[in-house]
């Protein structure tokens, strides 16, 4: 399959572990990911100063994949969120559409929808699937130990992910390591909220936040702690050491992305896979999967 | 809380809340406190609670919510919304009553820097050569800001 690569803000310049994992593992399972040198923000900062400002925005993004007849594929949980629910709005919303098409204009733009936007672990969980990934993998992750995190916009609003996972019982991110041959640690915060949302208003309630999935998941003596959003990134990898120091917390917790797994899982290298940007060093890990 | 004076009460909030877009199931609320529940904000502080939010905004108890610092906690988790029994999307709500505040320039510093940063950038870290020359180490491609567009949509 094909589609255009959303990267977003963060990822493209604080997470390139991320997105070089994402699109070496994409090649590897026959997705093909095109750029588009058009695209910006998706919008979402301004959705607590103004709705119809981040409809416009991410309409503007939605129109450009229109435009090219491609499904956007992003890697940031709070994009593919924002972009999807744009599109639902807009299709379902005529006077909001035309509120906003007055609005791209200018800009010589129009959305006319639909246009289909899905996370990149939907696309593997959909498109390729937890089989055809097991047929892929050449060396299976034996003995390794990860914790999942979704992350809240993967899984909710549940109008727009009904059909792929359940917010109540999510599976699909554990569904997607287990095909790696890694085991998946069973942790009671799996569903906990990273906090990252209000991080920019208070720092103190973001961290009480992380810090109580950050302590579970050190207690389950796993490897890692497996992420799909770059803002969960800031909060569970960016925010540790701090939080740890406020809760006396003396394991670390490695924090990677779950293309990084999977591509070692391919046969790729800890080296291509940017392993070297993982701040929280998942050593252990990879001593056993590179020895 | 200090006594409510009902002669201070605005009976129009709620209809304001209604006309944001998300804002429409606001009066559907029959206070079960489910959200408040579910909330992860809640349980790490107390001074934000989406029962009592919806309580003040059907009140109308304007002033008092356009002018907290509580509304700004919330971490758009759609928690709350996932269980309500009266389908009010929350979450939506919360967005509604954040931009009303927001028209009355009553914002965190933060937020509104973001916002001049999209017009600046079309994004909200700049791309200069130094991120790109980065980028093409690890064999991938540049990036370019569009700030014209951005500055466009946002006036």
């Amino acid at each position: 399959m094909e589609a255009l690569l959303y990267l977003g803000c963060t990822v493209p310049v604080r997470n390139l572990n991320y997105e070089v994992s994402a699109r070496l593992t994409a090649e590897r399972l026959g997705i093909t990911f095109r750029d588009h040198e058009d695209f910006g923000c998706c919008g979402y900062p301004l959705k607590s100063l103004d709705v119809r400002d981040t409809l416009a925005i991410a309409a503007r993004n939605l129109a450009i994949a229109e435009r090219e007849g491609l499904e956007i594929c992003a890697l940031c949980n709070a994009c593919a969120g924002t972009l999807a629910e744009a599109a639902h709005v807009l299709d379902h919303h005529p006077e909001l559409k035309e509120e906003v098409n007055l609005r791209l204009a200018p800009l010589g733009l129009k959305y006319e929808g639909p246009v289909r936007v899905r996370h990149y672990m939907r696309v593997l969980w959909e498109e390729v699937g937890v089989e055809a990934i097991q047929r892929a993998v050449t060396r299976p992750l034996n003995g390794v130990l990860v914790a999942p995190h979704y992350g809240c916009h993967y899984l909710k609003p549940s109008e727009l992910t009904k059909g792929f996972d359940s917010p109540d019982v999510p599976k699909t991110l554990s569904g997607l390591i287990a095909a790696t041959g890694a085991q998946v640690a069973d942790y009671s915060s799996l569903k906990e909220c990273c906090g990252g949302g209000v991080l920019g208003v208070s720092e103190d309630v973001a961290n009480a936040l992380a810090a109580i999935k950050l302590a579970d998941v050190a207690g389950t003596g796993a490897h890692a702690l497996v992420l799909v959003c770059p803002f969960c990134n800031v909060m569970y990898e960016g925010q540790q050491k701090k939080i740890a120091k406020a809760i006396g917390l003396d394991r670390k917790v490695p924090v990677v992305y779950y293309p990084q797994v999977l591509g070692l899982a391919l046969g790729l290298s800890s080296e291509e896979l940017g392993f070297k940007l993982n701040r929280v060093k998942p050593s252990e890990l990879l001593n056993i999967v590179e020895g | 809380m200090s006594r409510i004076n009902l002669n201070d009460l605005d009976p129009s909030f709620k209809h304001r809340v209604a006309e944001q877009p998300g804002g429409q199931g606001i009066k559907a609320c029959f206070a079960c406190k489910a959200c408040t529940a579910a909330c992860p904000i809640t349980a790490v502080d107390a001074r934000y609670d989406p029962r009592k939010i919806i309580r003040m905004a059907l009140l109308g108890m304007t002033e008092e919510i356009l002018h907290s610092d509580f509304i700004w906690l919330c971490s758009s988790c759609y928690g709350c919304q996932e269980v309500c029994p009266q389908n009010v999307s929350f979450t939506e709500v919360m967005f509604a009553i954040k931009n009303l505040a927001a028209a009355e320039a009553c914002v965190p510093p933060g937020l509104t820097g973001q916002r001049l940063l999209l017009k600046a950038h079309g994004r909200l870290y700049e791309i200069s050569d130094f991120e790109n020359e980065k980028r093409e180490k690890m064999g991938l491609p540049r990036i370019k800001e569009h700030p014209e567009d951005y500055d466009a949509l946002l006036g």
